[in-house]
């Protein structure tokens, strides 16, 4: 929710250097010793993509076997911004200390909120970020709001166990972390969360984040959680987008 | 400032009583705890020394004959007389084939029958011997490796550490040698994620990890003869390194000085503080890895790099400093030379704040100065990194370019990915381009440059180490337990009874029996 939504037919392409010029820039490795047939396979991959105007800017031998490659391309794509669905999360973004005021005094006590980074995965880092009194870049973390009482439980916290956390401690929301994702870790380990507190008939008495660098909002909302935050969120959008959640569900507004 | 591998490195004055000061309380801070390492083993001490005798392999499930035959002794309670003792009693029954030895073990009575005078001294004296041989054996090993690195020499200083972590060893291998052909002198395998927390090794070559890849001797060994097979084709000796940490540290270190690795990263504070590891556990283990390590000419890492992931990095500098002279202390004490010593720091301060540069450079080149004969391995950053990967590539060479003018042995090398996948080999090609380019371009400036009196990065680095000594003070008075219980490093606190694995650790008794340590001791 952009302030005003785009009129129907606004077309977007990329920006190179010119409105409309369409231009893209990819850099790849391709398993084959650098040489011309590699230059060769490296822009053809470019065109089956779909584009036009392919140079091969740079091509290195990255190792025996494996060449590197910068290339540039133009693309036809263009996107209907007025036709795209988007669930933003984070809109309008109140300061610091107004926040903390307007939450006290809207909810009446503090919000108790629990982070941990679950199942297997040991990458504390993220949910330091969010959690931690020092918080990230500048932005403080949610253990320093006085709106919250924030307890991070750090990493490798079984799914179980948090949910147990969850009735024991009254929290009114759970951040989780997942930084390792492959062979799609995050999705399974992610859901047993969810599993877990329906089980204990907890479920929708708590609000549920997913943040982690593979995380959107569209994947935690596929998963079973409430909002999904990825790369580059601070905590104060978490902050936000919390203090806003408990407020509807009491039929309150954030941005009266 | 001239390093004995012939750079020089701007000089930093320190204030040398004060240097002098930081190390004898980090000496203060380290003798009671070697008193409760000393008085004690554990599980993992015990299967260390089984897997000496040859006990490699693993029973039903995959559950290794060293965890069975260790659980079996530490059930009863007959562990502190330590497991090679048992061993020899077993044999003694006529359990010979390691699955008769833990099955013997395991049929063991609550109280078995003691042994005869004269025949207790046979039994001792007989493994004794057999530790002997197996130690001949593996410092023959030792040698071998070190032989091929003489013979084909290796890359000039600061050696470029690669990381690779499929999970899946033959990828490995595959990555391995590309960093290797791009230029790479260090090859890290990253382990799993939370295999810390396993109180086993598994077993065997390994194709499936969580964000790297089993640390297992198996894997150990096809990673080391490929990157032997790769040093002779590139004329130019490749390192090997993994990760003594977490439950399993001395059994990693065995396996690893078995297969020839030529590092580790071993830092009992990094278990405790990260993996919530209890404190007297891994800090017993540790000894034992050091020892181990000090056997076999394997070059330790700390992981000291990690307290300003959390904490603020500007402002807990001293506290790097601080367990820098902790860690020198305990390396020293499990008979660890300097050159052996890679001590852990890194590039890590917010790249939003001005002026990071000179306090990135005034603790690097006090690191540097402080422990002048170290080789020091220097992290890149990682915390402020996020998913703009050009930014990211800029922010990495920077720490390069401190990383070289600094004079640091061992640098890892950044990935302008960090922060979203395991590296790309572009990612790798990339960091070891830019790393060339800014060593070729930066070649004589760490002489050319000398540093402001009373300056900047010299004021920041003298406020660093005073605050260092301070804490110290602080540590050597209350204990290293207690300190760590009030999160004097890297924000996070640990009680002494709590975390992982404090059921293993076990008083030795009077007559308590380690063949393999009495060897390294007496080496």
């Amino acid at each position: 929710m952009t302030a005003r939504p785009p009129a129907a037919g606004t077309l977007v392409r990329p920006y190179g250097d010119r409105q409309d010029d369409g231009v893209l820039q990819l850099s790849f490795v391709l398993p084959v010793p650098a040489g011309e047939r590699a230059r060769e396979a490296a822009a053809e991959v470019a065109r089956k993509l779909g584009l036009t105007q392919v140079l091969v800017a740079s091509m290195e031998a990255a190792a025996e076997r494996y060449t590197f490659f910068v290339v540039y391309g133009r693309t036809e794509v263009a996107v209907d911004l007025s036709t795209l669905q988007v669930a933003e999360v984070v809109t309008r973004k109140k300061g610091f200390d107004e926040l903390n005021e307007f939450a006290l005094r809207e909810v009446g006590r503090r919000l108790v909120v629990l982070g941990a980074c679950t199942g297997s995965d040991a990458h504390a880092v993220g949910i330091d970020a969010i959690m931690n009194m020092k918080g990230f870049a500048g932005d403080y973390g949610l253990e320093r709001y006085p709106c919250f009482e924030a307890v991070n439980l750090g990493a490798q916290v079984e799914n179980a166990a948090l949910a147990r956390e969850v009735v024991e401690r009254g929290a009114d929301a759970v951040l989780v972390s997942q930084v390792v994702t492959q062979r799609d870790v995050h999705r399974d380990n992610a859901r047993r969360l969810v599993d877990e507190l329906t089980r204990l008939g907890r479920r929708s008495q708590v609000i549920l984040l997913l943040g982690g660098p593979r995380i959107d909002h569209k994947l935690a909302l596929e998963l079973g959680y409430d909002a999904g935050f990825g790369p580059g969120t601070r905590p104060s959008d978490v902050a936000n987008y919390l203090v806003g959640e408990v407020l509807r569900r009491m039929g309150k507004e954030l941005h009266g | 400032m001239l390093l004995a591998d012939g750079r020089h490195v701007p000089d930093l004055h320190l204030d040398a009583s004060e240097v002098v000061r930081c190390r004898a309380l980090a000496d203060q801070v380290t003798a009671p705890v070697l008193g409760f390492v000393e008085g004690h083993t554990t599980v993992a001490i015990e299967r260390t020394v089984l897997r000496l005798f040859g006990l490699h392999g693993a029973g039903p499930r995959g559950v290794p004959q060293v965890n069975l035959a260790v659980d079996e002794l530490h059930r009863r309670g007959l562990l502190g007389r330590g497991a090679a003792w048992w061993l020899g009693y077993v044999m003694r029954q006529g359990a010979r084939d390691p699955v008769a030895i833990v099955e013997a073990i395991a049929s063991l009575p609550e109280h078995p029958a003691p042994l005869p005078a004269a025949d207790d001294r046979a039994l001792r004296e007989a493994l004794a011997r057999e530790a002997r041989a197996a130690v001949a054996e593996l410092k023959g090993r030792v040698a071998g490796r070190n032989a091929l690195k003489a013979e084909l020499g290796t890359g000039p200083r600061p050696h470029k550490y690669l990381i690779v972590a499929t999970g899946n060893i033959w990828d490995d291998v595959e990555q391995a040698r590309a960093a290797a052909q791009a230029g790479a002198d260090v090859i890290a395998v990253i382990r799993s994620t939370a295999q810390s927390l396993l109180d086993y090794v598994p077993h065997g070559a390994t194709t499936e990890g969580f964000g790297g890849t089993y640390a297992t001797q198996e894997n150990f060994r096809i990673m080391r003869e490929a990157l032997d097979d790769e040093s002779r084709r590139l004329k130019r000796y490749l390192h090997l390194t993994n990760y003594s940490s977490g439950l399993c540290m001395p059994e990693i270190a065995f396996a690893a000085a078995w297969e020839r690795l030529d590092m580790l990263l071993n830092d009992a504070m990094y278990g405790i503080l990260f993996r919530d590891i209890n404190m007297k556990r891994t800090l017993c283990d540790q000894h034992f890895s050091r020892r181990i390590c000090a056997l076999a000419d394997i070059l330790v890492n700390t992981g000291e790099d990690n307290y300003i992931t959390t904490a603020d990095a500007d402002e807990a500098a001293h506290t790097v400093i601080a367990s820098q002279f902790v860690n020198e202390s305990f390396a020293h004490r499990a008979g660890l030379p300097d050159r052996l010593l890679g001590l852990g720091h890194s590039f890590e301060i917010d790249p939003a704040r001005p002026d990071t540069i000179a306090r990135e450079l005034a603790q690097a080149l006090l690191v540097r100065h402080l422990f002048p004969d170290a080789p020091l391995k220097y992290m890149p950053p990682t915390k402020h990194k996020q998913g703009d990967i050009f930014f990211s590539h800029g922010y990495d060479l920077m720490a390069d370019v401190v990383g070289w003018v600094s004079g640091q042995g061992i640098q890892l090398l950044g990935m302008m990915t960090e922060a979203m996948h395991n590296p790309s080999l572009a990612d790798r090609y990339q960091a070891l381009k830019g790393a060339d380019y800014v060593y070729r371009a930066w070649r004589s400036m760490g002489s050319e440059l000398q540093l402001k009196p009373g300056g900047m990065v010299e004021s920041r680095a003298a406020a660093t180490l005073h605050r260092a000594r301070q804490l110290l003070e602080e540590v050597a008075a209350d204990g290293l337990f207690a300190a760590i219980g009030k999160a004097r490093f890297g924000d996070v606190a640990r009680r002494e009874t709590g975390g992982k694995g404090l059921d293993g650790v076990v008083a030795r008794a009077p007559d308590y029996f380690n063949p393999l340590l009495d060897e390294m001791e007496a080496a």
